[in-house]
C-alpha cells in the first residue's frame, strides 16, 4: 500500500516535466529501494511457483530427477485417485462450513463485546487468544478431547448418554451420495476438525468485526433510530450492510487459511480412515516427501494454487480498482 | 509509465528466476566416477584440515548421543579431520531425504549419509550412479564374513556392494502383556488360528486382543507386511517385494482376508493413536498384543520402565518364526565426492566391532556383526541378535525397504481397506500400485 504511492507521484511529475523522463537519482532511488524485495519475491515466490508448475509437467516421480515432458499426465493421475477426489470434497465442505461458522460466531461475539460492557479488553483478549496458539497445539489438544474413548465422551457417558459420537473417527457421511469412487456429503469426522478450527479462528473474525462495528458512524445509527427503526431493523438494514467490506476481508483471509490447512490435520487426525479428514496439502506433503513423487506432488500444489487464486485474485483486482478510482 | 515499470519488474523477475534455475541445474565438471574407492591415499592432498560431513536424521536424544559416540571413536583415530554432524530433523527422515536429494542433484554430496538397507532410496541412488561400490573396502576389512551374507545381499546390486550397515532393528515382533496371557492361561500365538482362538478368549473377557495404531498412516501397513510374510512365507514374500511375483495372487488375497479378520479384534480408535499409544495399551493391560518394530522396546524400557520378559513379552509375529524383518541403517560412499579418504576411514570405524558395540547400546539397537559382544546389550537385544544371526532376512513394506512410491500406494490403499474390509478392491489397488511404482 505505502509502496504503490511512490511511483504514482513519480509518474505525475515526469508527465509534468516532459515526454522523455531524464535519469535522476530522485527517480531512481524509489525503484532501487524496491529492488531487494522484488528480487526476493521474484525468486522465492514467483520463481518457485513457476518451478512447481514446470515440475508438475515432467516425469520426475522418483528420487532421481527426470525432466522429460509428461504433459498433463500427472494431473490426470492425481485426479483419478480416490484420495484426491476425497480431498477436493473435504476441502470444499470444510472451507464453506469453516467460514460460515467463523462469520456467525465472530459477528455474534463482536456484537456482545461491543455493548460497552465492563472489562471489554479482558473479553476481547479471551476470545482472540486461541489465535495465538499454533495449529499443531490446537490439533493435539482437540485430538485428546474428541477421542471417543477418552475425551468429552466420558462426560457425555457420565450423563447417561448412549450412542456417543465417534467424532473424527467416524466414516459416515451426511448426506451420503455415491459419486464414482467416492461418497459426496459432509464427512462427520470433519465436524470434529471444524470445531477445533472454528475455536481457533472465530476470535479473529470477532476482532475484525469489532473494528468494523467501531467504524460505523454513530450518526447513521442515530438517524435510523430517529426514523423509528428498532434494534433489529437497525442491525439488518444499517449495520450489516456497513459491514460488507469487513466480511469480504474476513472471508478472503479465512479462505486462504482454510485451503492451506495442514498443521491442524497433521496433528489432530492424520488423513483419517477412508481419507475422511484428508486435505490436498496433506496429500501433497506425503506424495512429495514420503513417496518422492515430486511431479505428482507439484501437480497437487498447482491445483491448490489455482483454487487459492480463484478466491484471492478477484479480491485483489477489486481492491486495485478501488484504489485506482480514489 | 506503469506499463514500463511492470515490464521492468517482469524482466527482473525472469532474469532472477533464470539465475536461480541455472543454479539448480549446474553440476561440477569434475564428475569423475572415482575409480577405486579403496584408494585410501587421497589424490588431492588438501592443504587445509580435512572435513567430513555426516548426513543423517538422527536428531533424537538416544540416536544423536549414539552418533556422537561414534564420531568420538573416529576422532580418536583421525584427530585431524573435522567432523560436521549434518543431521536434519523432522518427518521421520523425509525432510533429511529431501535435503539430501537436492545436494546430490547439485553435485555437492555429503561425506556419507544415512540410508535404509533395501530397495528403497538406496537402490535409487545406486541406479542414478550416485554411489561408489565398496567391494575392496569389504575385502580389506574382512567384512564379507563379518556380516550375515543375507544382509549384504540387501546392500548389493549387480555384484557390487554399496553400503556399510551400522545397526539392526526387527519389524516382525509381536509384543504382549505376559500377565494377561498368564491370567487366562494362554500362550502367545505362533500361528494365525492360534491368534484368533486367543483373541476370542481375550475379547470375551473384555480385553482388546490386538492394540493397533494408525495416526501416522504407516502402522497398519507394517502389520499387513507381517501378516503377508506369515501367510505366504519368506520365499514368495521376497518375490513379491522385488517385483518377481504378481500382487493379485491367491497368497496376497489370503493375507488380506486374514488382516480383515484381525481388524475385528482391534481397538476401535486405532486411527487416532500413535504407535507408542498402542504399546501403552498393552503395558497398561487394556490390550493384550501389539505388532510393532522393536523400536517399541525402547519405549517399554526407557519410557515406561518395564522389565523385559516380565513387564512386556515378545515373540515373532504369527507364522514368521525363523524369519527376521530387517530395518537397518547403512552408510555409503557418494560417487561424486572429491576427497574420499575421510569417508572411507569413517566407514571403517562404522563397520568395526568396536564402533558398532559403542554405537548400538546407546541407540537401543544391536550390531549386525556376527562377532558382536552380546554382554553389551539388554535381554531383548540379546534375544533378537540370536534370531538375527540364524534367521532368514527379509525386507518390509515401508521403512525404506521398497520403492517409496509403492509404500505410499499401499498406505493409501490401507487407509481405505482398514475400515471397509473390501479384499478384492485392496488387492487390485496393491497390484496397480506395484505396476505404477516398479519394485525392481
Amino acid at each position: 500500500m505505502v509502496n504503490s504511492e511512490v511511483p504514482v507521484q513519480n509518474a505525475k511529475s515526469s508527465v509534468l516535466r516532459g515526454k522523455r523522463p531524464k535519469f535522476t537519482w530522485d527517480r531512481a532511488f524509489p525503484i532501487l529501494t524496491l529492488v531487494p524485495s522484488l528480487a526476493a519475491l521474484g525468486v522465492f515466490v514467483y520463481g518457485f511457483i513457476f518451478w512447481s508448475g514446470y515440475v508438475s509437467l515432467t516425469n520426475w516421480n522418483s528420487f532421481i530427477p527426470n525432466f522429460s515432458f509428461a504433459g498433463l499426465r500427472n494431473y490426470v493421475l492425481v485426479f483419478q485417485t480416490f484420495r484426491f477426489q476425497s480431498d477436493l470434497r473435504n476441502i470444499v465442505v470444510f472451507t464453506v462450513l469453516f467460514i460460515v461458522s467463523c462469520l456467525i460466531i465472530g459477528l455474534f461475539l463482536a456484537i456482545l463485546v461491543d455493548q460497552k460492557i465492563r472489562m471489554e479488553g479482558l473479553f476481547r483478549s479471551i476470545f482472540i487468544f486461541p489465535m495465538a496458539i499454533s495449529f499443531v497445539v490446537t490439533g493435539v489438544i482437540w485430538s485428546w478431547m474428541l477421542n471417543p474413548e477418552t475425551g468429552v465422551n466420558l462426560i457425555l457417558k457420565a450423563f447417561g448418554l448412549h450412542h456417543l459420537p465417534q467424532w473424527f473417527l467416524s466414516t459416515r457421511f451426511v448426506p451420503n451420495i455415491q459419486v464414482g469412487q467416492i461418497q459426496l456429503g459432509i464427512p462427520i469426522a470433519l465436524i470434529a476438525v471444524l470445531i477445533a478450527a472454528v475455536w481457533q479462528m472465530s476470535g479473529f473474525a470477532m476482532a475484525v468485526y469489532l473494528a468494523g462495528l467501531r467504524g460505523i458512524p454513530e450518526e447513521l445509527k442515530e438517524a435510523a433510530r430517529v426514523d423509528g427503526a428498532g434494534p433489529w431493523r437497525t442491525f439488518w438494514s444499517v449495520i450489516l450492510p456497513q459491514l460488507r467490506s469487513t466480511t469480504t476481508t474476513i472471508v478472503i483471509i479465512l479462505t486462504a487459511a482454510s485451503l492451506k490447512i495442514f498443521g491442524l490435520i497433521y496433528a489432530m487426525t492424520g488423513p483419517g480412515q477412508e481419507f475422511v479428514t484428508d486435505m490436498p496439502s496433506m496429500n501433497m506433503f506425503q506424495t512429495t516427501f514420503q513417496a518422492n513423487q515430486f511431479a505428482q506432488g507439484a501437480a497437487i500444489a498447482i491445483v491448490l494454487l489455482i483454487m487459492m487464486a480463484a478466491f484471492t485474485v478477484p479480491y485483489l483486482i477489486s481492491t486495485i480498482k478501488q484504489g485506482g478510482d480514489a | 509509465m506503469t506499463k514500463k515499470k511492470m515490464a521492468m519488474g517482469l524482466t527482473a523477475m525472469i532474469a532472477l528466476s533464470a539465475v536461480g534455475l541455472t543454479g539448480c541445474g549446474s553440476q561440477p565438471a569434475s564428475n569423475t566416477s572415482s575409480g577405486s574407492p579403496s584408494n585410501t591415499t587421497s589424490t588431492q592432498a588438501s592443504s587445509g584440515p580435512q572435513q567430513l560431513q555426516i548426513f543423517s536424521w538422527w536428531t533424537g536424544v538416544a540416536s544423536s548421543k549414539a552418533l556422537k559416540s561414534l564420531i568420538d571413536v573416529y576422532n580418536q583415530q583421525y584427530p585431524n579431520v573435522k567432523v560436521v554432524n549434518e543431521a536434519v530433523s523432522g518427518g521421520a527422515g523425509s525432510n533429511a531425504k529431501a535435503v539430501l536429494a537436492s545436494r546430490m542433484e547439485a553435485g555437492n554430496p555429503p561425506g556419507t549419509f544415512q540410508v535404509h538397507a533395501g530397495n528403497g532410496t538406496l537402490l535409487s541412488w545406486i541406479q542414478a550412479g550416485d554411489m561408489a561400490p565398496l567391494n575392496s573396502l569389504y575385502k580389506q576389512e574382512g567384512w564379507n564374513t563379518a556380516f550375515p551374507p543375507n544382509l549384504l545381499k540387501l546392500l548389493t546390486v549387480n555384484g557390487n556392494i554399496y553400503a556399510v550397515p551400522v545397526d539392526m532393528q526387527r519389524a516382525n515382533v509381536l509384543w504382549y502383556n505376559p500377565a494377561i496371557f498368564k491370567q487366562y492361561h494362554l500362550t502367545p500365538p505362533t500361528t494365525f488360528p492360534e491368534f484368533f482362538s486367543d483373541a476370542k478368549v481375550l475379547q470375551a473377557h473384555g480385553i482388546t486382543p490386538l492394540a493397533l495404531a494408525n495416526h501416522g498412516n504407516w502402522e497398519t501397513t507394517l502389520l499387513f507386511s507381517d501378516v503377508l510374510l506369515g501367510t505366504v512365507g519368506p520365499t514368495e514374500y521376497n518375490q513379491l517385494l522385488t517385483g518377481k511375483a504378481a500382487w493379485n495372487s491367491p497368497g496376497v488375497t489370503e493375507a488380506a482376508t486374514t488382516f480383515a479378520k484381525m481388524m475385528q479384534y482391534v481397538n476401535p480408535d486405532f486411527s487416532a493413536l500413535h504407535w507408542s499409544q498402542a504399546d501403552q495399551l498393552v503395558a497398561q493391560g487394556k490390550a493384550a498384543m501389539n505388532v510393532m518394530g522393536d523400536w517399541a522396546q525402547g519405549y517399554f524400557t526407557t519410557d515406561l520402565h518395564l522389565t523385559p520378559g516380565t513387564g512386556f513379552g515378545w515373540a515373532p509375529t504369527p507364522q514368521t518364526q525363523g524369519t527376521f524383518g530387517v530395518v537397518s541403517d547403512a552408510f555409503g560412499l557418494p560417487s561424486k565426492l572429491k576427497d574420499t579418504t575421510p569417508t572411507l576411514n569413517f566407514l571403517k570405524v562404522l563397520g568395526s566391532k568396536a564402533g558398532q558395540d559403542t554405537f548400538n547400546p546407546l541407540k537401543g539397537t544391536f550390531s549386525p556383526r556376527l562377532d558382536s559382544d552380546p554382554s553389551k546389550y539388554d535381554a531383548y537385544s540379546q534375544a533378537a541378535m540370536k534370531s538375527f544371526q540364524k534367521d532368514q532376512l527379509v525386507l518390509i513394506i515401508g521403512q525404506g525397504g521398497v520403492n517409496p512410491g509403492f509404500t505410499n500406494a499401499v498406505e493409501n490403499a490401507m487407509a481405505i481397506f482398514a475400515t471397509n474390509h473390501n479384499v478384492s478392491q485392496f488387492v487390485t489397488a496393491l497390484a496397480s500400485g506395484a505396476q505404477a511404482n516398479p519394485l525392481s
